[in-house]
């Protein structure tokens, strides 16, 4: 033991057991090493440990330095020795169990702690985090006796403990704070494709999800979220995050700064001191993952040898997901800017997602889903920054395409054989779809669809069938021009919209994933389409997503050219009273409204409002009794009515209580574009109902429904629809009409522009003709009025998107306090 | 301003601006906005559009631009510049993110 120094290794992790390998190795005799180990335990692989959990492995395969290592070694290790304080001046280290070691040269690798959130219950037992085997031995007992557990954290840890607990056979929540999985190592589509695959096998998934408390008596049974749901659970496990440990170090007086602060050579503060590992914090990072820190494990045994040329620099490190059948890979840097370019695949049917990130003709970020043979390609081409512009239009293919030249289409589809699969939903061939194109002369693609059911349920192969038709009837095939939605699609509004209803698409990276968008977070054009879209198919599941939102939706007022606002309250039918406009009165002096005006559709606005005064307005209005009058929305907005029979001469119904009934049981409806509604009392018409969107004409016998006028960039009368008798009749047939045109008109096409492309017979059809059609419709519309009619500004007053309405911050008058 | 005399000013949590949103900074007679893609980086640009003055802090982030709600201008976040067929610019702020804090390089207005 004579002439050797003394090493003293506080921690017995994966990081000082890559460096005590590398420094035995560099010099077997320089150094008599002792390690105090917090856990009773050798080193073993930590990163083994959810194939533990799941049982794909034990603990035996996952040790890497059994008993026998350390005394070939002459390694001392205390076993379940916690290191209470260094002693910088005696140079000596002391456990909680009173060994006291002297060292030369101190390691300190104390890893990291999990981060507890610190709600209430979080202290229960029942309640665990998952760092170490004991974490996972404590899951595998629960796992034995009990039936519910939740995770709450939907990151690389959190998701391989939800689905090791899922193979165990326990029923399992995952919440995640985030809107979509994993989020700082995928993008969105990514993210998405993850939490369907979890779905599928069973594991429930709950993304925005606030954990407000654990509750349980004397023990776990449930995690409450901040909209008070309650979630029962017998076993939660806390995945959200790690905290480097740095507690031992900062008593020792070492800098710490989010970890132990070292040098590129890791050597802290005190020179004779190495921190390393998750602990360590080297060029103002922390690091997780195994690989850079296997490297600060060589850094530090070369300087333990005096290699002053070692040094540490910044890694980038793939991140892989252990759970058995879902493949991901992600790498780098991946966010969006104008000096990058991005190459998108997306193949539906697989489950493929790649995308890979450009700057300057090099790669520097990668993500894979479903496919990640090719990450080591990828991240070999990253690391060597090689110049991809000669291969930049097959890179995304992988390496194996590499060299070949490009297909043409047509020609692949030709060259494809009589039997082979086309449309793999329906099970249509190539022979079927060519031979029913030339027996029965089909030469449209709806046609096609009608006979042999190709393309015709989740459409991916389209463009496939297309090809056939071009093959089969040459200069005879005319495709329809459809346009498309906008640059991030080739696809037209009406196949977007028969899409997410037929492959039951719920969210906008499922959209843009399931039909194969070729940007990865689409566009100001087809972002606020998609959320309509969304919103109207499911109005029970989908969450509308404000940032896909024109502003005057997602503040509820109208922006004006100076970029302040205008209001308009709800005056049911165009009825007020002198209470209301006192109020409003008062409004416009109290907050110096510079105009007043009257509307069009029987409405008073109010314009010039600074954006910091529109809860402040709301809230005095609110008092008044006055909603959101809906000015700026692609939605129901007015129904002007004239004083009918309560008043005029020659009124034959009750044209206003008409009018307020519609107003009342359709306010708050998201619609394609903006829909405004009329009913006049009598055949002179004074509410202007024959230039409408919906309008009716009251007459003695009952009322005319008319639909799809127009007055506005083009002029146009309206069409009848038809005649009832009663107010109730006429109110089912306008509320089935307008729920005809949510369903199918396009993103800003008003009802004129959709019921001439469908035809205003067909319309009648469904409508006048069919009952049950126009019953089903109805209750549909009143379905999603259930989730739709929330009073936006009062919300709003309550303190809904708060920073809507404030500016982060005020730089000058911070300063001068 | 050059990197050495680069005066950063914590203008607010990360988490204070929305994903694919943005919030606004004053700095006296000048309002800045703040952006926040999807994927966490932040960019800052003065809240005005090169066309007539449009707030880009309340359009719509998508693919590191911004959509201007007045006229559908679209603006690059990284460098204000007018995409596509437009022609204008806007000034850019440099803004970092550090252990989830905004800061902004700008001198006070």
């Amino acid at each position: 033991m004579s002439g050797k120094q003394k090493l003293v290794v506080i921690g017995n992790g994966m990081a000082p057991g890559r460096m005590l390998e590398s420094l035995f190795e560099l010099a077997p005799d320089r150094y008599q090493v002792t390690i105090f180990n917090a856990e009773p335990r050798v080193n073993y692989d930590r990163i083994m440990l959810s194939p533990v959990l799941s049982g794909a492995k034990t603990y035996d395969e996952i040790i890497i330095h059994g008993d026998g290592w350390y005394i070939d070694r002459g390694i001392t290790l205390y076993k379940g020795h916690k290191v209470v304080a260094i002693d910088r001046d005696a140079r000596t280290v002391t456990s909680d169990a009173g060994e006291v070691a002297p060292y030369d040269k101190l390691v300190v690798a104390t890893g990291s702690n999990p981060f507890i959130i610190p709600v209430p219950g979080h202290d229960l037992p029942g309640v665990l985090s998952y760092r170490d085997l004991d974490d996972v031995n404590a899951m595998l007992l629960a796992a034995q006796s009990r039936a519910k557990a939740v995770v709450i954290g939907g990151g690389l840890l959190g998701l391989e403990a939800a689905a090791g607990l899922r193979e165990r056979g326990m029923q399992v929540t995952v919440l995640h704070v985030m809107p979509t999985l994993m989020e700082r190592q995928l993008d969105p589509a990514a993210g998405y494709l993850l939490e369907r695959a979890l779905v599928d096998r069973g594991i429930e998934v709950v993304t925005r999800a606030n954990t407000r408390a654990i509750v349980g008596d004397g023990k776990v049974e449930g995690v409450e979220l901040d909209d008070g749901t309650v979630i029962p659970a017998s076993l939660v496990v806390m995945a959200v995050g790690i905290r480097p440990n740095v507690a031992l170090a900062k008593d020792a007086g070492l800098e710490t700064g989010r970890g132990i602060v070292v040098d590129a050579g890791m050597r802290s503060s005190d020179p004779d001191i190495i921190a390393l590992g998750e602990c360590a914090e080297v060029g103002g990072q922390v690091y997780g993952l195994v690989a850079p820190l296997y490297r600060m494990a060589e850094v530090a045994a070369a300087r333990l040898v005096e290699d002053p040329s070692a040094e540490f620099a910044h890694m980038d490190t793939p991140t892989k997901l252990k759970v058995t059948g879902i493949d991901l890979y992600s790498l780098g840097d991946f966010a969006e800017g104008d000096d990058r370019q991005e190459i998108v695949l997306r193949d539906a049917t697989a489950g493929v997602y790649k995308r890979v990130v450009l700057k300057d003709d090099r790669i520097i970020g990668t993500v894979l889903y479903g496919d990640t043979a090719d990450g080591a390609w990828f991240n070999d081409l990253m690391k060597k920054r090689t110049d991809i512009s000669a291969m930049r239009d097959t890179l995304i293919f992988g390496q194996a395409y590499q060299g070949g030249a490009a297909l043409d289409p047509t020609a692949a589809v030709a060259a494809l054989p009589d039997d082979a699969e086309i449309c793999g939903c329906n099970g249509v061939c190539k022979s079927t779809i060519t031979g029913a194109i030339a027996a029965k002369g089909l030469t449209s693609l709806d046609a096609v669809r009608a006979h042999t059911k190709a393309s015709n349920s989740c459409g991916t192969c389209t463009g496939l069938v297309e090809q056939l038709m071009a093959l089969t009837l040459g200069d005879r095939y005319n495709p329809a021009a459809v346009t498309p939605m906008c640059a991030c699609t080739d696809l037209g509004h009406d196949d977007v919209r028969r899409l997410i209803k037929a492959k039951r698409l719920k969210s906008i990276p499922a959209v843009m994933q399931e039909l194969e968008w070729k940007t990865s977070c689409g566009c100001a054009k087809c972002r606020p389409a998609l959320n309509y879209y969304l919103v109207c198919d499911w109005p029970n599941e989908y969450a509308d997503d404000y940032q896909s939102r024109f502003i005057n939706e997602r503040v509820h007022a109208n922006i004006q050219k100076d970029g302040t606002y205008s209001i308009v309250p709800r005056m049911w039918g165009g009825q007020t009273t002198s209470a209301e406009l006192r109020a409003i009165a008062d409004v416009v002096d109290k907050f110096d409204i510079p105009s007043v005006k009257v509307t069009g559709g029987q409405r008073i606005d109010m314009l010039g409002i600074r954006k910091e005064d529109l809860p402040a307005v709301w809230s005095d209005l609110g008092k008044a009794g006055f909603v959101s009058g809906h000015a700026y929305a692609k939605g129901v907005r007015t129904v002007k009515t004239c004083v009918g029979t309560d008043w005029c001469r020659f009124g034959t119904q009750d044209s206003t209580g008409l009018g307020v009934r519609i107003e009342k049981f359709m306010w708050g409806s998201w619609t394609p574009a903006k829909v405004k509604m009329a009913v006049s009392g009598c055949p002179r018409n004074c509410a202007e109902a024959t230039c409408k969107d919906v309008g009716v004409i009251c007459v003695d016998s009952g009322f005319e429904i008319h639909f799809a006028g127009a007055a506005g960039l083009d002029i146009k009368g309206t069409e009848v629809l038809g005649m009832v008798k009663t107010e109730t009749e006429a109110l089912e047939h306008i509320v089935a009409v307008v729920q005809m045109y949510r369903e199918q008109g396009r993103y800003l096409e008003r009802i004129y522009k959709w019921a001439k492309r469908i035809g205003y017979d067909e319309v009648r059809r469904q409508i006048m003709d069919d009952a049950e059609r126009r019953a089903a419709y109805f209750e549909r519309f009143v379905f999603s009025q259930k989730f739709a009619q929330v009073d936006p500004w009062s919300e709003r007053v309550s303190g809904k998107d708060k920073h809507e309405f404030k500016p982060m911050a005020n730089l000058v008058l911070e300063a001068a306090q | 301003m050059n990197a050495l005399t680069r005066n950063w000013i914590d203008v607010g949590a990360l988490e204070d601006i929305p994903r694919r949103g943005a919030r606004c900074i004053r700095n006296g007679a000048m309002t800045i906005a703040v952006f926040r893609t999807t994927d966490d980086h932040v960019f800052a640009l003065e809240d005005r559009c090169p066309h007539r003055q449009g707030p880009l802090s309340q359009g719509i982030v998508h693919d590191g631009c911004v959509t201007c709600p007045l006229h559908n201008w679209v603006i690059s976040l990284e460098t204000g510049k007018a995409q596509g067929a437009d022609e204008g610019s806007v000034e850019a702020f440099p803004v970092r993110v550090d252990d989830g804090r905004v800061l902004l390089a700008v001198d006070l207005g």
